[in-house]
């Protein structure tokens, strides 16, 4: 059976990594190719960066960034931020990512999911959705949680899945930074929902909150950055308690 | 010289730096057909559709060369799932080095997610492409199609249903999982077929 993956995030500004909590309060926690390559070491099963460099200048470092990193690290990785385009994609798909994540993007050309699944494959493109619950309605929002937008998580994720996407990021507005836990009940829903496989990210706070996710919560993988950077959970433990509990990780 | 077949899309840049990482020596990114008779090593990456890997190949003239090929040849994904007879994918005739065919994962359990995306456990590991490595081992996978189990299979993986996870008939391999993906063990295996 197919494991469930664990997959630290990276934040990456001018080809460094940082955590926001919240996306702000940035904290410098070091470079980013080693950062990535110790993860992979300790059994990472996959990564993410994601480019929150607001400057063409920060943009052109990130794509020279993950020519490193694709030179660097054996397992798959996933890039993100600010891709808008096939041109910005197939970019960083030259430079060796193995998948591209979009989000506000997407929202605002929903086409751009065919038009990247046509030329470069579904297994390359992960869908990140950003959601807040409004009045019982999870509703997707854009630029890191700041805007409203108007799509509804489930029918935008089946939209997403139907154009060709090979993934959906959720994350939860309300549970990212608080590390109270995923909203579990929700992922169940929208795991059920789908063919493909989703990734939880936002809220992880300890061991408990990554397996209920995985396991409750039906999530493929679970997203987490702060645990992981911190050192607070590393993951040789994380997967080993996982593997007490009988979720099925790949062992180190 | 490890010559890597030149397609028009996929993530052929990660394959490249997998074998600069074992010193795997001269390694060239080629559609030239001299380049790859002459190499000691053939590789065809596979990232994407099969049957537009396969179309690729035909129209770039090199479909008859590569099934001519003598010297150890590695089909990674769509890459291996182009030397099987069919695939489903396209509903395309493949290049027939694999004596099997390709499918759609359809499964009846609706928790199975398709895309196969993840690590998985190799079984039934056979041959020098394993030699040394543990069973099970893990791999990392990324597809919809499937290669079925039949006489040519050196390696299962579960996804609902048991599928060739690797293929090897004569001086051709495959492997559906990503080597260039999979940490040490993947690292392990490419190393293998180079010693081949």
């Amino acid at each position: 059976m197919v494991c469930k993956r664990i997959i630290p995030c990276l934040d990456v500004k001018d080809g460094r990594t940082v955590k926001g909590v919240h996306f702000v309060n940035l904290r410098d926690v070091g470079d980013a190719v080693e950062l990535g390559a110790r993860y992979a070491r300790e059994g990472a099963d996959e990564l993410v960066y994601l480019d929150i460099s607001a400057t063409q200048e920060g943009r052109r470092t990130f794509t020279d960034l993950v020519r490193k990193i694709s030179r660097r690290i054996d397992i798959p990785f996933t890039v993100g931020g600010g891709i808008s385009s096939l041109e910005d994609a197939a970019k960083l798909l030259e430079a060796g990512a193995d998948k591209v994540s979009i989000n506000s993007a997407a929202i605002r050309n929903p086409g751009l999911i065919d038009e990247l699944s046509t030329h470069f494959g579904n297994q390359f493109v992960v869908v990140a959705i950003d959601a807040a619950c409004v009045d019982g309605r999870w509703m997707a929002t854009t630029h890191g949680g700041t805007r409203p937008s108007d799509k509804e998580l489930f029918s935008w994720a089946r939209e997403a899945q139907e154009r060709g996407a090979g993934e959906i990021l959720f994350t939860s507005m309300d549970h990212d930074g608080t590390r109270n836990g995923y909203p579990c009940d929700t992922m169940r829903a929208l795991s059920s929902a789908l063919q493909i496989p989703i990734i939880a990210s936002g809220g992880a706070g300890s061991i408990a909150h990554i397996a209920e996710v995985l396991s409750d919560g039906c999530a493929d993988a679970a997203l987490a950055a702060s645990i992981f950077h911190s050192g607070e959970i590393p993951i040789p433990v994380l997967k080993k308690a996982l593997i007490e509990q009988g979720i099925n990780v790949r062992p180190i | 010289m490890i010559a890597v077949i030149e397609y028009d899309a996929g993530n052929i840049r990660s394959v490249i730096h997998a074998l600069e990482r074992l010193d795997a020596g001269d390694v060239c990114l080629t559609s030239d057909p001299a380049v790859i008779r002459e190499a000691g090593r053939v590789i065809l990456p596979g990232v994407g559709d099969a049957s537009v890997v396969l179309e690729s190949l035909r129209r770039a003239g090199l479909a008859d060369l590569v099934c001519g090929l003598t010297q150890p040849v590695l089909g990674i994904c769509a890459g291996m799932q182009i030397l099987c007879s069919h695939t489903e994918e396209g509903d395309a005739d493949g290049l027939g080095i694999f004596r099997t065919r390709v499918r759609r994962f359809r499964p009846e359990d609706p928790s199975l997610k398709v895309p196969h995306m993840g690590w998985n456990e190799l079984r039934s590991m056979k041959g020098p492409l394993f030699e040394g490595l543990p069973e099970p081992s893990y791999t990392y996978f990324v597809h919809s199609f499937y290669a079925e189990p039949c006489e040519d299979t050196i390696a299962l993986c579960t996804h609902g249903v048991p599928f060739s996870a690797a293929l090897r008939r004569g001086n051709f391999f495959g492997t559906q999982f990503h080597p260039e993906k999979s940490g040490p063990a993947g690292a392990a295996i490419l190393a293998n077929f180079l010693k081949i």
